[in-house]
């Protein structure tokens, strides 16, 4: 963990919600994909937890959605705009589980962790699939990315207006063979993968963080055997470890 | 000397300085002893600990305010088997002070046989006995809203203990000078204020409550005035040493806080915010001090107003 100021680059929307910013700065300390960074915005009391979606040398990309008004804030700063941030926080995922062919889930603003993932796996010359879960067309980002990368990337949206009708667990790579997967969205696709594949594989939480480095047990998971605090020993969370109840 | 400038004296043993980070915000010790080392504290108080393991409240268990936040996290600690086996000998290769072990209990016996646990050990330096968690339901807060209750745990804690018992409050009460009275009557060595006041968050978009136990401690700097106000009418009223706590986020704060009668301060939430927030109140304490003309902050205990 590191705490450093970084310098906004640029900031500017993907979808009518998600929006992209990359700062220059000290990435040292993040080294992981699926670790997160906390960020403090002048105006807010506790910072904003967001996942890391790039790293190339010092510019740092996130990307977000607007939620709340922590995240519509974010959403005026200008390039230029210098911001305190924690770096190198959470666990990321397991690379070295990949296998000959992991599979990629993500959902909405769960898809960004898994664009440096993928990059990672693909500078390993490790032929990466990925499903996309959308709402809508509209609100689909980031599909173009994957496919640079050399990635399968199957689309999926519940109204059927781009990809695959339906959730990610319809789309055909779901139920293709893979060695592995990782995944990170909302709590019920999360369960819905849980509950649609054999093979192993890793989870990405989300929870509402009081520091986000392990001091305040703000965000307590129960997991077998015990419990994990989501910032610290998680995001990111192996399959069989984890307990749907809380 | 910096030191001399800063020391301060708690019931019998020198902090090198006044700042203690507060209970259930800075774990034990290990996190923020991988940013600076932590033996630059005057001390600090660990998480929490029952007798026996907690998992505490279902999530979300925080919550923002203006200035500040809403914790319920509810007393999760491995229990204090745990924490001796554990915690104690892995804290000891980082930190190597006398530390503050802070006690929760759910009955008169169940904190007397964790206080006696724990005062067995060399590393404690003091019992912060906390009678005012406001996140479980029967957990300590009931002790410290009544004065006989509060004085019959004291009592019996201090029968036992052979560390130094300070008592930390809760300011969810009409009178919190009875509180104290009752407590030092009873035997105790200090008293620390003040614990999270109860709050609570609606979330606009589902109309229910943010907290999944819908109320929480709120803490952070919007609750310093009350603090203060607390900590002067409590060091007012009994001749122990008190501990501030309550917002407190920078050196000015720091001797505000002893200028209304603290001996030691307690930071909390800025613990969280900034994980640095301690080393950068220690080290700008020196340069603060000057600019308000203060030599020592000894010199600051001796001429605190003992009457109101």
């Amino acid at each position: 963990m590191k705490d450093s100021i970084f310098t906004v680059i640029s900031n500017i929307n993907l979808t009518e919600l998600v929006l992209e910013m990359r700062l220059r700065g000290d990435t040292s300390a993040i080294t992981n994909p699926g670790q997160f960074v906390n960020l403090k915005l002048p105006e807010f009391y506790l910072r904003r937890p967001i996942s890391v979606a790039d790293v190339t040398g010092d510019v740092l990309t996130i990307a977000y959605k607007v939620v709340g008004k922590g995240t519509a804030s974010m959403a005026e700063i200008a390039a230029g705009t210098r911001l305190d941030i924690l770096t190198g926080l959470g666990n990321g995922y397991d690379l070295t589980k990949a296998g000959e062919k992991p599979l990629l889930i993500g959902g909405g603003v769960g898809v960004p962790p898994l664009l440096w993932l993928a990059k990672k796996l693909r500078e390993q010359e490790i032929p990466v699939d990925v499903v996309l879960g959308f709402n809508t067309a509209s609100e689909v980002f980031y599909q173009e990315c994957f496919e640079a990368l050399g990635c399968r990337v199957e689309v999926t949206t519940a109204d059927g207006s781009l990809g695959t009708k339906g959730f990610v667990t319809d789309a055909a790579l779901f139920s293709e063979a893979h060695s592995y997967f990782y995944t990170c969205g909302p709590l019920p696709m999360l369960r819905a993968v849980y509950n649609g594949t054999d093979i192993d594989g890793e989870f990405s939480f989300e929870e509402r963080m009081g520091c986000g480095f392990g001091a305040c047990m703000g965000c307590s998971q129960k997991v077998r055997g015990g419990s994990k605090r989501i910032c610290k020993d998680g995001p990111v969370l192996r399959k069989e470890e984890i307990l749907w109840e809380n | 000397m910096q030191n001399d400038r800063l020391s301060v004296d708690l019931c019998g043993i020198r902090l090198d300085n006044p700042v203690i980070p507060a209970s259930g915000t800075f774990g034990y010790g290990a996190e923020f002893a991988e940013l600076y080392d932590i033996n630059i504290l005057g001390t600090f108080s660990f998480k929490g600990t029952t007798l026996e393991p907690r998992y505490g409240n279902p999530v979300p268990r925080i919550a923002e305010c203006t200035a500040g936040m809403i914790n319920a996290v509810g007393l999760q600690n491995p229990g204090v088997h745990h924490v001796i086996s554990e915690e104690l000998p892995r804290m000891k290769e980082y930190f190597h002070k006398p530390v503050m072990a802070n006690v929760s209990g759910f009955s008169v016996e169940e904190y007397r046989e964790t206080v006696s646990l724990l005062s067995e050990e060399e590393q404690v330096g003091w019992i912060e006995l906390n009678i005012s968690c406001p996140n479980v339901h029967g957990g300590g807060m009931s002790f410290g809203t009544d004065p006989k209750a509060a004085a019959e745990v004291v009592a019996a804690v201090k029968a036992v203990s052979k560390k130094s018992v300070i008592v930390k409050l809760t300011p969810n009460v009409t009178d919190i000078v009875s509180i104290a009275k009752a407590c030092e009557a009873a035997g105790a060595d200090g008293i620390s204020l003040i614990n999270t006041l109860l709050g609570m968050r609606i979330d606009l978009r589902t109309q229910k409550p943010v907290i999944r136990n819908v109320m929480g401690g709120f803490s952070g700097p919007a609750v310093f005035p009350v603090a203060l106000r607390m900590v002067w009418q409590v060091s007012h009223a009994v001749s122990v040493p008190v501990v501030g706590m309550g917002g407190v986020s920078s050196a000015e704060d720091v001797l505000e806080m002893m200028m209304a009668g603290a001996r030691a301060v307690e930071i909390g939430s800025a613990n969280l915010v900034d994980p640095f927030a301690c080393k950068k109140i220690i080290e700008a304490l020196p340069e603060t001090m000057d600019r308000f003309g203060i030599r020592t902050l000894r010199e600051l205990v001796v001429s605190q107003p003992r009457e109101c």
